[in-house]
Parts: structure tokens; sequence; C-alpha cells
């Protein structure tokens, strides 16, 4: 077997098991791979309001990327109960760095100093968790689309929108990590 | 350009507006759950692994999205060149995006790469882990619902 489910698996085994659901929901009913319009579905289903961007037959065009969705969830309960979990074998100095600014517990999937119940209501914790998902709510709203419609998706097809986004992707997450994550979880 | 329709085809993952039968409905979910499972194995849903790219440390996130994309792009032309037809009978198509001033896409997407670094996830990864038993990620898709819901009410203020 070219890879375990108990093992990470290389990049070059990921990424292109990863592109390929572009064709794959493109052959089977010519549908655009993106997971962030599902945010947009959902806000549309559950409270739309009087908010026209949210007024429209998510039931009948949509529904497919929500199943979708729900399988990204059962597909991760999966992973874990199958595969089992283990330490991210990081770099050593991506580990060093982030002990130096205050990350001690490098034993989940997600520090549990920030990703955690109890973290919730600590600065860092709510910051990383409420303030980092409302971000990536409304810039994947705005920018119309994410990792996935825009780095992947739109990139394949070439798109310049994608590309400018993707910048963007970068350029922010850069501005993060150097500017605010430093100075939040220590 | 105004119609719902025009409106929709702007986003990310609206290709087809056609109703998807029901029988083909399994289908994607068992897509979907195959897309979590790689993104936990691959453990592009860790948090650790998002700062390690960010600080340039590691190939590794960088080989995942980039060989993703060439194999996404590979398959992309060869669909277009045999001119494919769907499981569900409609001719393949990719809709454009359009650029219009080019800001939304500049401005949304880093507001999008800030929340990218704060959370450790992007929006796939963001539900991947509730199934993997980061239970408090369902506090951060509903902050990211808020963020977009907001995002939707000052949408005709915001210049695109």
């Amino acid at each position: 077997m070219l890879v375990s489910i108990h093992d990470e698996w290389p990049w070059y085994v990921a990424g292109p098991l990863i592109g390929l659901f572009v064709p794959a929901l493109l052959i089977l009913g010519n549908k655009v791979f993106g997971i962030s319009s599902n945010l947009r579905h959902l806000c549309a289903a559950i409270a739309p309001g009087r908010v026209e961007h949210f007024r429209y037959d998510w039931k009948q065009t949509e529904t497919w990327n929500l199943v979708f969705l729900a399988g990204v969830v059962l597909g991760g309960f999966l992973a874990v109960h199958l595969g089992g979990t283990h330490t991210i074998s990081i770099s050593p100095a991506t580990r060093a760095l982030l002990s130096q600014q205050g990350i001690h517990d490098f034993s989940g999937i997600a520090p549990r100093e920030l990703f955690s119940w109890h973290a919730l209501l600590t600065l860092r914790g709510f910051v990383s968790i409420v303030v980092g998902g409302f971000l990536v709510g409304f810039g994947t709203a705005y920018a119309g689309g994410c990792t996935s419609g825009h780095a992947i998706s739109g990139l394949a097809n070439f798109q310049l929108p994608s590309l400018i986004a993707v910048f963007g992707f970068f350029a922010g997450g850069l501005l993060a990590t150097y500017f605010i994550l430093p100075f939040v979880i220590g | 350009m105004t119609t719902s329709a025009s409106i929709q085809a702007q986003e990310c993952g609206v290709g087809s507006v056609a109703t998807t039968p029901i029988r083909f409905l399994p289908a994607y979910l068992l897509l979907g759950a195959a897309f979590g499972f790689v993104l936990t194995r691959s453990e592009v849903v860790s948090w650790f692994r998002i700062q390690e790219m960010f600080h340039f440390q590691s190939f590794r996130m960088y080989g995942i999205i980039g060989s993703a994309v060439v194999t996404a792009a590979l398959s992309v032309a060869l669909i277009k060149l045999a001119g494919l037809t769907s499981a569900t009978g409609e001719k393949i198509s990719i809709p454009s995006k359009q650029l219009g001033s080019g800001i939304r896409y500049a401005v949304g997407g880093s507001i999008f790469g800030v929340g990218w670094a704060l959370t450790g996830a992007c929006p796939g990864p963001l539900f991947a882990l509730i199934g993997a038993g980061v239970s408090v990620s369902i506090i951060a898709a509903a902050s990211a619902l808020a963020g977009t819901w907001i995002y939707g009410w000052l949408r005709p203020h915001l210049p695109h």
C-alpha cells in the first residue's frame, strides 16, 4: 500500500488527491468545488433575515454542497476513529518558535491551550476561535471563495480574481502570523 | 447582472444552478467524507501545519496546495478538451469569475488570511475538525457563519 490510514500522508499523495475533487464534482454534476459558499447557504437556510444576499432558493440549487459539507464532518470523524491520532511532527524550528511564544502542548491536532472549551474564555482562545472564525467567514464571503474555491478551483481554471485572492490569503496570513499571533498566544 | 443567478455565479462553489436529483446526494456525501478524511489524514486541518507554512519552515503545505492545483488544472483541461458531459447529463462548463475592481479579492482575501492564521483552519478543515474531535471548532464555525452573515448585511455598502 502506498500510504497507511494510520500515518500522516506525504504531500505528494495528499495534494493530488485533494486536486481530484475538482474533476470529481464536475463529472458528477457539473459542480464547482468550493467549501466557503456553504457558509452563505447555511445563513440562507438558518437566518436569511431581510438580507438580499441570503434570499435565494438554496434548497433547489445548493443542497448538494451542504450534503458534501456534512460529509466533510463525517470524514474528519472517520479519519480519527479509523486512523487514530498522533503528535503532528512539525519542523523542529516551528516547534521551538511556538514554545518560545507560549505554546507547550504539542500533542493534539491543534494546541489545546488555544482550542478547547476551557480556552474559549481566555483572551488567546477567544481570539483564535471566535475572532479567527469570524474573519474566516467574513473574508471568504467578501472574496467569494476560500482555499478550495479560489486557490484550487480558481487557479486550476486560470482565474485572475483567484490569483489576487490567493495573494491576499498569504498577505493576511503572514500579517497575523508575524504581528498578531506572537502577542496573542504568549 | 443583478439577477440572483448572475450574482450567485460570481461566488465560488456555484457552477450549475440545476437541481440535483436526490439519488445523487449520497454520492456527494461520500465525496465530502473522502475530502474530510484526506484533509484530516494529511494534517491540513492542523493549526500547527498552518503555522509551519506561514513561517516557511516546511515545504509540506506548499507541496500539497501546489500539487492539488496542478492535478486539478490538468483534469479541468482534459475535461474541456474531451467536452465531457456530467453524470446528470449537463455539458460541463466552469463559469468565469468577474474581476470588477478586484477590491473584493484583495481585501476579502486578506481578511480571510488573517482568520486562516488565527484559527489555523480554512472553511473545509473548520468542519472536518468538528468531526475529528476538536469540538470547540463548532464555535469557530458558528462565528464564521456570523462573519458571513455580517458580510451579507454590509454587502451593499462594500466596494467590490
